[in-house]
């Protein structure tokens, strides 16, 4: 490559090095150098009551990027995730509130229904060898159809609102219980928040501390070399699907938490937002290469721009002009650390 | 069919000591083409076989009926003496006999242990491994850093580090050493070396002579004469299906192999 002929190409070298062995390290990086400026910019945005405001909005997103770290890990892509999630809400939301289905098994049958979409996806990628790319654009097509057909387009309310078919206190209902606060002084979290926050340390554990998470890495990163090692690829890779649809499940909970009700049509900017977040969090999109935090740390940082340029009071469309220079960047990163092969 | 199957003798191997694997008369056709026309071979522990032949002379297809890749039409393959029959590559695995493919060997972005132990990771004891799946890093490293100190492959530093970061010698020594490791039998390496470069080769060329000082049985293919004739201590040639003749470098050249090899010489005895 044409900078080891610079004078500084020995600093360079040790910071690919650096990079190669962390890869939530340059994520981090960029959170905390956006966090700063932002803060530059209008003091008082890394005050406890912005931080926890940003967590909440953050916790729907942070949870779908989890499932979609761990696909992309596999040198997947899931185009569906806020299809999958919207559906699996529009479930549990129809079950409890239409059918008068008591409020945590309707919260089980969304989660496994997502599950259930996972495991279709996944078998369409390993057992009818379809590229993920292909059956997740199909999917999503699919997904969205049946969640508008289902709802009519409508949005379903929990609780006292005029237009709930049906009240149910929103203190006895599962579903919506991780809209719950909890407040340590001015900070204040959602319990929704904390079930974003579980899922990252479970599945940073499950990543780097089992076999399971050892496999993904390895079919990911070379999946004749994982399939000659004797890695069950097609069950993996499957599995990896189930998993994170469950996950798209446990998103919706907290979407349902949230807002307080179900809508066909949140926000159709979910499925590519994930993705956004696990490229910038250092995930590579050829797979193999990435941590959970890594992730996590790539949520935050588009929530902090999200929030962060609101409060500076610039123009809304800097927004996906910042998240497209940060994706691009993000992506010739992994570009120049997987050099390192050379 | 009783677990205790004598091994046919092959004739002209009396007194030698029992082989480690040999197949007897293996048959394979694929449709009209006979690839192996009644094959045998058998390999010692603490030897290199070498396996030799022209492209369409059976090699690939002998060593896939061997490994549990295809199933021979007719024929027995015996392990230490006893007869087996594989259902697939993994159960030659699990019996104990490893492959070394060209490449694809390992998963270059996974550290050393992990290919070390991709797909036998080992679990923790106790509540934590039980329920929490949890591996046991300390134990693999701590092993795996011992297999790589043993095969001497000094070059290697650092176990953690990513196999990517590594010359395509020190890759395929870690290659080598996942298929030695762990109790295998019998290592059948295909090429090797075909995908390096000369001291890249010679690394793992001295890494083969290493585990076959430890006993280890090797059959090896290769196209690489002159190294094969360094390396082996017999070389098993094929022709059309068929063995055409064993040679021991020591007494013979590299002529007489390929003459062998090309149907120029007629197999002595045949």
């Amino acid at each position: 490559m044409g900078w080891r002929g610079w004078p500084w190409r020995r600093p360079l070298y040790w910071l690919q090095r650096l990079l190669h062995r962390h890869a939530a390290l340059g994520p981090l990086f960029v959170l905390i150098l956006s966090s700063v400026v932002f803060e530059v910019l209008r003091p008082g945005f890394l005050r406890l009551v912005n931080i926890s405001l940003m967590l909440q909005q953050l916790a729907v997103l942070g949870c779908l990027a989890v499932g979609q770290t761990m696909i992309m890990l596999t040198a997947g892509i899931d185009l569906a995730v806020g299809a999958m999630m919207i559906l699996s809400q529009m479930i549990m939301g129809e079950l409890a509130i239409n059918a008068g289905v008591n409020s945590v098994l309707a919260l089980v049958i969304g989660v496994v229904f997502g599950g259930l979409m996972g495991l279709m996806n996944g078998g369409l990628i390993a057992r009818v060898r379809l590229p993920p790319f292909i059956v997740t654009l199909g999917t999503l097509g699919i997904f969205t159809a049946i969640g508008l057909r289902l709802s009519g387009g409508a949005t379903l309310f929990f609780g006292g609102s005029a237009l709930a078919g049906s009240a149910i206190s929103s203190s006895s209902n599962a579903l919506l219980w991780t809209g719950t606060t909890l407040s340590v002084g001015s900070f204040t979290v959602t319990t929704g928040v904390l079930v974003m926050v579980g899922l990252y340390v479970l599945f940073a554990y499950v990543l780097a501390w089992t076999a399971w998470g050892r496999h993904v890495y390895a079919v990911g990163d070379d999946v004749e070399a994982a399939r000659l090692a004797g890695v069950r690829v097609r069950s993996l890779i499957t599995s990896v699907y189930v998993v994170a649809g469950v996950i798209y499940g446990l998103a919706a909970w907290v979407q349902i938490g949230r807002v307080g009700s179900v809508s066909p049509d949140i926000s159709s900017t979910l499925n590519l937002d994930s993705i956004t977040a696990v490229v910038i969090g250092g995930t590579s999109l050829f797979g193999g290469r990435g941590v959970m935090m890594g992730t996590l740390f790539g949520a935050l940082i588009v929530q902090v721009f999200d929030t962060g340029l609101e409060l500076v009071g610039v123009n809304a469309l800097y927004l996906p002009l910042a998240e497209g220079v940060l994706v691009i960047c993000a992506v010739a990163l992994d570009h120049w650390i997987r050099a390192i092969r050379d | 069919m009783s677990g205790t199957a004598e091994v046919p003798s092959s004739g002209g191997e009396q007194g030698r000591a029992q082989p480690v694997l040999s197949a007897r008369d293996i048959w394979k056709s694929y449709g009209r083409v006979a690839a192996l026309r009644g094959v045998d071979i058998d390999v010692y522990r603490g030897e290199v076989l070498g396996l030799v032949g022209d492209n369409g002379a059976g090699k690939s297809t002998l060593i896939k009926c061997l490994t549990g890749a295809e199933y021979p039409d007719s024929g027995s393959i015996f392990l230490e003496g006893r007869e087996v029959v594989f259902h697939g590559p993994l159960a030659a695995r699990q019996a104990g006999i490893e492959v070394v493919h060209q490449t694809l060997g390992v998963a270059p972005q996974l550290d050393i242990t992990s290919n070390l132990y991709l797909g036998r990771e080992l679990r923790r004891k106790g509540v934590l491994g039980a329920w929490a799946r949890m591996l046991d890093v300390p134990t693999m490293r701590r092993r795996a850093a011992e297999e790589v100190k043993g095969l001497g492959i000094a070059t290697i530093q650092d176990i953690g580090q990513a196999v990517e970061t590594l010359s395509g010698g020190q890759r395929q020594a870690v290659a080598v050493a996942r298929a030695a490791a762990f109790g295998s039998k019998v290592l059948v390496m295909d090429e090797p070396t075909a995908a390096l470069g000369v001291r890249e080769a010679g690394q793992v060329h001295r890494l083969i002579a290493s585990l076959r000082d430890r006993g280890m049985p090797i059959i090896l293919i290769s196209h690489n004469m002159p190294a094969l004739w360094e390396l082996a201590d017999r070389v098993q040639i094929l022709r059309l299906g068929r063995v055409v003749g064993v040679l021991a470098p020591d007494s013979s050249t590299m002529e007489e192999a390929v003459a062998l090899m090309t149907g120029a010489r007629v197999a002595p005895g045949s």
